[in-house]
C-alpha cells in the first residue's frame, strides 16, 4: 500500500476537498490501484531524458511580442462579471468572514 | 426512423438555392431531438432562441441572393465544456449547473461567424473526465446504435448527436481520446487536430498541455470543413499556433498513391478484440490497394502511455480545477462558517467521484516528496513517447491503428474499476501526449452491429494528409 487513509486525508486537505468517511476508503483503494499500475514507468531508465515541459512544435508557438501598448482590450462589464456570483452586494463578491476576532 | 445523413454542403446549397430554409433545417433537427433524445440523453441545454435568430439571419442573406458563408444554415451543437455567451455551460458538473458565461468560446464564435446554427449544448463526462459519458452529473448518454451501451466519452453527447441525426456536425474536446473513442463507438467521424491548431479560448480547462477542440461529423469532408472554420491563431489563446490553415477540403481528392502508411505492432497486441482486429486489418488492406505503401513500424513506448497520461493529466487537472471555490461563479455550499469550510464543502457537493479521484491523484503526484518520482518521471516518459512518433514520421506519412481495443461496452460495465475504464483510451492517449493529429473513421461493424473505428495519425500540423487518407479510405470502405 503506497497511499494510506492518512495520506488521502492530507491530500484532500491540500485540494480543499471534504470527503465522507466511506469515500475515503474508496479513494485509498482506487489511488493504490492506479499508482501500482503507474509503477511500470520505473521500468524505463529516464535519467538522461529531459522532461517534456510543453508540446514541441515545428510551428513555433511564440506568445511573446514587442512591449508596446496595443490599447486596452475591453474588459467584462462589472455587472456581467458579478452575474454568476453566488453572493454579492452589487459591488463585490461576498464570502464568509476570513479573519475571526 | 433512420434519419437521412445530411452533409454540410447539402444543407448549405439547399439554403443558398432556396430549396429549403435554415429555419426549417433547425426546426427539423429540434423535432428529431424532441423525438429521440429522451432515450439517448445527448443534449443538456437547447439554445432555440439563439439558433432560430441565427437561422433567420442566414435565410435573409439567402433571400437577398448573397453568397453564403461555408457553414450557412448548418445545424450543429457543441460539447458543454465550450462557453456560450448567455447559454448555460455546465461542463457536465453540478458545480457549474447554473453557470451562464458572459463570452463565447472562440471555436463557437467562429462556427457562428461561418453561418452555423448552434442548436444547443451536449452532454459529456464531468469536466471531460471519463471514457463512457457515465460521469456526467446530470445523466448518462446512451449509444444510438444500442441503447444498452455507452456512446464512449468524454464527448459522448457529441458523437451520439451526430449518429442519431440530431445535429449534422458537433464539436468535442479530446484530452486522452475523448473525440476519437466516442466517434468510434457511435460510428461517426471524429477528428482531433494538432495541439495549437485550434484556439482553446473559452474551453473549460481540464489538462492544458493536452486539451484540444475538434469536430465530429458524418463524413471526412465535413470534418475538413469544420476544422478549416475553427482553426488558426487567436490572440486570446497564446498556445494557438500562428501557422497557415490550408483549405483542407480542396486537397481531399489528391491522390494517396505512394503515401507511406505505418502499422505499429504495439497497437495490435493483447487486449485487442478479434472482430476489431479483423475489421482494421481489412481496412489496411483497402488502404494498400489504394496504392499506399503499408510499412510495419514500432512505437516502443506505447505501453507506458496510459500511466504517463494519468499522472500528467491529473496533475494539470488538480491545478485547473482549483478555481472552483464558490466565490465568483458556480455552486456555493450554504452552511459554511469560515472561508476554508466554504471551499471544501462547495467542492465536496459540486464535484463527482471521478473528478475528486483525479484531483486527489493529481495533488498527490505534485505534492512534496512525490513530484520527482511521479510528475517529472511521467514528463520524461512523455518525451520518449514523442520521440517514438518523431522517428516513425521520418519513415512514414501516416500511421493506422484501431481507435479502441473494443466496441462500445455496456453501461455499468466498468464504473467500479477506474483503471479498466482508463484502459479504454490505450490507443488514443498517445497522440494526445505527443501533440499530433488523429482521426477516427468508421471501418465496419461487429456481428452484433456495433461500430468499429479506424484511427489515422499524422505528423504535427499535417492534418491535410490525415484527412486526405481518411477521405480516400472512406470512398472505398463499403
Amino acid at each position: 500500500m503506497k497511499v494510506t487513509e492518512k495520506d488521502v486525508v492530507y491530500v484532500a486537505g491540500l485540494a480543499h476537498l471534504e470527503l465522507a468517511a466511506g469515500e475515503q476508503q474508496r479513494m485509498v483503494r482506487d489511488l493504490n490501484s492506479i499508482l501500482d499500475y503507474v509503477d511500470r514507468l520505473n521500468e524505463l531508465d529516464t535519467k538522461d531524458v529531459p522532461p517534456m515541459a510543453q508540446v514541441r512544435s515545428r510551428e513555433a508557438v511564440d506568445a511573446s511580442r514587442e512591449d508596446q501598448v496595443e490599447g486596452l482590450r475591453p474588459s467584462l462589464p462589472h455587472q456581467a462579471a458579478l452575474a454568476n456570483a453566488p453572493e454579492t452586494d452589487g459591488a463585490f463578491f461576498m464570502v464568509p468572514k476570513v479573519i475571526e476576532k | 426512423m433512420v434519419p437521412r445523413a445530411l452533409t454540410i454542403d447539402a444543407v448549405r446549397s439547399a439554403v443558398q438555392e432556396r430549396r429549403a430554409t435554415a429555419v426549417s433545417f433547425a426546426e427539423e433537427h429540434y423535432a428529431n431531438i424532441a423525438q429521440r433524445d429522451g432515450a439517448i440523453g445527448a443534449f443538456l441545454t437547447l439554445a432555440k432562441e439563439r439558433a432560430l435568430a441565427q437561422a433567420a439571419r442566414i435565410d435573409a442573406l439567402a433571400e437577398q441572393g448573397r453568397p453564403l458563408p461555408p457553414l450557412a444554415g448548418v445545424p450543429v451543437a457543441v460539447k458543454d465544456v465550450m462557453s456560450t455567451c448567455g447559454v448555460r455551460t455546465t461542463a457536465g458538473s453540478k458545480i457549474l449547473e447554473n453557470y451562464v458565461p458572459a463570452y463565447d468560446c472562440t471555436a463557437v464564435a467562429r462556427l457562428e461567424a461561418a453561418g452555423a446554427v448552434i442548436l444547443g449544448k451536449l452532454n459529456c463526462d464531468e469536466f471531460a473526465m471519463g471514457s463512457s459519458n457515465e460521469n456526467s452529473a446530470f445523466h448518462p448518454v446512451r449509444n444510438p446504435r444500442d441503447l444498452e451501451r455507452v456512446p464512449g466519452g468524454s464527448s459522448g453527447g457529441s458523437a451520439a448527436a451526430v449518429a442519431a441525426g440530431m445535429a449534422i456536425a458537433t464539436l468535442g474536446s479530446d484530452t486522452g481520446g475523448s473525440i476519437r473513442q466516442p466517434a468510434s463507438f457511435c460510428g461517426v467521424v471524429g477528428f482531433m487536430p494538432s495541439y495549437g491548431r485550434v484556439s482553446r479560448y473559452g474551453l473549460i480547462a481540464f489538462a492544458s498541455s493536452l486539451d484540444r477542440i475538434g469536430p465530429l461529423t458524418n463524413t471526412v469532408k465535413d470534418a475538413a470543413l469544420m476544422l478549416r472554420t475553427i482553426a488558426g491563431r487567436d490572440p486570446m489563446d497564446s498556445t494557438s499556433a500562428d501557422a497557415p490553415v490550408p483549405d483542407y477540403a480542396a486537397t481531399l481528392e489528391s491522390d494517396v498513391r505512394g503515401l507511406r502508411v505505418g502499422v505499429p505492432k504495439e497497437y495490435f497486441g493483447e487486449g485487442l478484440e478479434a472482430e476489431v482486429r479483423s475489421s482494421v486489418e481489412t481496412a489496411i488492406e483497402k488502404i494498400s490497394r489504394l496504392g499506399c505503401e503499408v510499412v510495419p513500424i514500432s512505437l516502443p513506448h506505447t505501453t507506458y502511455a496510459i500511466p504517463a497520461y494519468y499522472i500528467v493529466a491529473t496533475a494539470e487537472a488538480s491545478a485547473n480545477l482549483a478555481r472552483y471555490d464558490g466565490v465568483r461563479y458556480g455552486l456555493r455550499a450554504s452552511d459554511a462558517r469560515t472561508l476554508g469550510e466554504m471551499y471544501s464543502r462547495t467542492r465536496d457537493a459540486g464535484f463527482g467521484a471521478e473528478v475528486k479521484r483525479r484531483i486527489l491523484l493529481g495533488t498527490y503526484v505534485l505534492s512534496a516528496g512525490y513530484y520527482d518520482a511521479y510528475y517529472l518521471k511521467a514528463q520524461r516518459v512523455r518525451t520518449l513517447l514523442t520521440r517514438d512518433f518523431d522517428a516513425a514520421f521520418q519513415q512514414v506519412d501516416a500511421i493506422v491503428t484501431p481507435t479502441s481495443p473494443t466496441p462500445a461496452f455496456k453501461l455499468g460495465e466498468k464504473t467500479d474499476d477506474p483503471l479498466a475504464m482508463y484502459l479504454a483510451d490505450i490507443y488514443t492517449v498517445t497522440a494526445d501526449l505527443a501533440g499530433i493529429p488523429g482521426i477516427s473513421v468508421p471501418c465496419g461493424n461487429t456481428r452484433a452491429g456495433l461500430p468499429i473505428g479506424l484511427q489515422i495519425l499524422g505528423g504535427q500540423f499535417d492534418e491535410a494528409t490525415v484527412l486526405r487518407l481518411a477521405h480516400a479510405y472512406e470512398q472505398v470502405r463499403a
